[in-house]
């Protein structure tokens, strides 16, 4: 063969060295490409060799998915999932009337629905609070009853994961909007505005949300002329809302300032007001940019409903809690709180790849 | 026809603009010193002056971007005072282009364009795009109604931000130098808009340093330096026999090359 190629010839493509290709290469650019990496990728491989095989054989090889006693169940090597089928109904409804548990379930429906049609970006705008609000009623009138045939509910047993999905979601509904003006207050330039909306954001940020639940369910009765109650439930529901506010309104706050001033100027110099230069021009803007922040806080939220145990409200953790207090199936930890788990697990997922997504969509088409 | 009241309140003769002995400070800082100036309708003027001079200032006071602290400014018979009544009213009717264009980023060109005349003019949605795409075939970027202004070069994007001025069908066109931020092939496509403006009678306030442009459609030049009105000519006189010391070093340095 000839070093040079051929006048007029074109020389043979060549493949790559095999180390860079394939599984192979892929392990070593990835897996073993420096010594501390290499190091952590056996460490990594030896806790998955410790760990995984033995919950694996718990969990579905000598776990007892039959067991009709929790006696029974006890004699398994792995875990109880029997238990789970004897207590789910209870795990998720609680101490909603047994016949009636349709309702909540309808809820769950309802709101899953809502969440659906959140997604899709062609609903945004008026149809979409149409949506919430209508949703939230609807969910609201199930649980209630009353009408229609449905017997009236009280709200002391509305248990488990509905509970858990309307203090979520009325408290996100409301806390936005809260949010929004406290975070436009902030930045107002009206001294009693500012000043107020400042006073309010550090007030409740500078306090757990279990104190304020406490304070809702222990002190402002006291505080209440003698003979009126609100529902306990209610005053819960609040205090989310006024705490989740104050968090929000200090994210959405960062996005207000992070517009350029010159949007603000254009939105001013078309003859905007203020109200319509915030909500059709600055706002959009601002809050595009905080989605990933808005979303920690949603889920955040959404898992800190499970507080409102403290104050003898029975949410999805609770529930799951009670369950473990039956005389007869005493004990099963594990799977209660994994089922439980679970659940949250599979909403706050979905939430945060959904907020991945519109992340992507939105400046996909904004900027290049 | 949507603003017959301004029509009756500016009778021909009496200024577009004007300003009476206007003052503003920044802190301690005196921008502007006792700056007095009239402005009459069609009238094309050009604001020039070093950096830092108070030009910019001086034409945002006249929409209340900035507020003058002292002084009187009345526009179109409107005089500008810290009533959002008025300030909205005067904005209605002046039109501003910005260095930095300042287009919205999340509304695509059409969207840009149709904001103001649907939510301020309350024009319907349909007579509102139509009106838009007019003003697109004016700056001769039709086809990029649908796009997004990060989509679009700079000269594009400063063509669709005077389109959108323009939508609102101001009385009066005020340009803080609108070509600073462009690259400079991109500058031509800009002015050319520009003076076909000039040319159909709009009243204009230019902060420029384009010179040519100046030359080709300004009634009046301006000259500022350090917050006060320096000098005030024809082009002609302006460019052949500046009277002040300062404007002829100012010109000496511009035109040096």
């Amino acid at each position: 063969m000839s070093e040079m190629a051929e006048p007029g010839l074109v020389q043979p493509t060549e493949k790559p060295p095999a180390a860079t290709l394939g599984a192979i290469g892929w392990l070593r650019a990835n897996l073993f490409n420096s010594v501390p990496n290499t190091l952590l990728t056996l460490v990594a491989l030896y806790l998955i060799v410790v760990l995984v095989p033995p919950f694996l054989r718990w969990a579905l090889v000598d776990s007892d998915w039959t067991a009709a006693s929790g006696k029974e169940c006890r004699t398994a090597a792995g875990a109880c999932w029997a238990f789970i089928g004897e207590w789910y109904r209870f795990i998720l409804f609680g101490r909603f009337p047994y016949a009636e548990q349709w309702r909540p379930l309808l809820v769950i429906v309802v709101f899953l629905a809502m969440f659906l049609a959140s997604c899709d970006r062609r609903l945004w705008g008026r149809s979409l609070i149409v949506i919430w609000l209508g949703g939230g009623a609807l969910a609201l009138t199930l649980m209630f009853g009353g009408v229609f045939g449905m017997p009236y509910v009280e709200t002391a047993l509305w248990n488990g994961l509905p509970l858990t999905l309307i203090l979520a979601v009325f408290g996100m509904l409301f806390a936005f909007p809260l949010a929004i003006l406290l975070a436009l207050g902030r930045r107002s330039h009206m001294p009693a505005v500012h000043s107020l909306s400042v006073a309010y954001i550090e007030l409740i940020r500078g306090v757990p949300l279990i104190t304020i639940l406490f304070m809702a369910s222990v002190m402002l009765p006291l505080f209440l002329p003698s003979g009126t109650t609100i529902d306990k439930l209610l005053r819960a529901q609040i205090a989310i809302i006024l705490f989740g506010a104050a968090y929000l309104a200090e994210i959405i706050r960062g996005g207000l300032q992070a517009i350029p001033k010159g949007q603000y100027e254009a939105a001013d110099s078309l003859g905007l007001s203020y109200a319509r230069k915030m909500r059709l021009v600055i706002l959009p803007q601002a809050l595009t940019t905080v989605i990933p922040p808005l979303v920690n806080t949603f889920i955040g939220t959404f898992k800190d409903t499970s507080l409102v145990i403290i104050i003898g409200l029975f949410d999805l953790l609770g529930t799951a809690n009670s369950s473990l207090t039956d005389a007869n199936w005493r004990g099963f930890y594990w799977e209660a709180y994994l089922f439980v788990g679970l659940i949250y697990w599979c909403f706050c997922f979905f939430m945060s790849k959904y907020s991945q997504y519109l992340e992507r969509d939105l400046n996909k088409a904004r900027r290049r | 026809m949507t603003s017959t009241a301004t029509a009756d309140r500016a009778e021909t003769g009496k200024p577009m603009i004007e300003l009476r002995a206007v003052h503003k400070w920044y802190g301690e800082f005196h921008v502007l010193k006792d700056i007095s100036l009239q402005v009459g309708r069609g009238e094309r003027v050009v604001v020039c002056g070093p950096s830092g001079s108070g030009k910019s200032t001086m034409i945002r006071c006249i929409n209340r971007l900035e507020e003058h602290q002292k002084g009187q400014i009345i526009v179109d018979g409107i005089e500008l005072t810290s009533d959002v009544k008025n300030i909205e009213a005067i904005r209605r009717e002046v039109g501003m282009v910005f260095q930095q264009f300042n287009l919205f980023p999340h509304l695509t060109v059409l969207e840009n364009l149709t904001l103001a005349p649907i939510w301020v003019r309350k024009m319907p949605k349909k007579e509102a795009e139509e009106a838009a795409m007019v003003y697109l075939e004016r700056v001769k970027i039709p086809e990029q109604a649908g796009k997004y202004p990060g989509q679009l070069s700079g000269g594009q994007q400063q063509r669709v931000a005077i389109a959108r001025s323009l939508c609102m069908k101001p009385q009066i066109m005020l340009f803080d130098e609108p070509t600073s931020a462009l690259d400079p092939e991109m500058i031509k496509e800009v002015l050319d808009v520009m003076v076909g403006l000039a040319q159909d009678g709009m009243t204009m306030i230019c902060v420029t340093h384009e010179m040519g442009f100046a030359r080709t459609v300004a009634d009046s030049m301006i000259f500022m330096d350090r917050g006060e009105i320096v000098e005030v000519a024809t082009p002609q006189e302006f460019f052949a026999n500046p009277k002040s010391e300062r404007t002829k070093l100012f010109l000496s340095q511009i035109l040096a090359h």
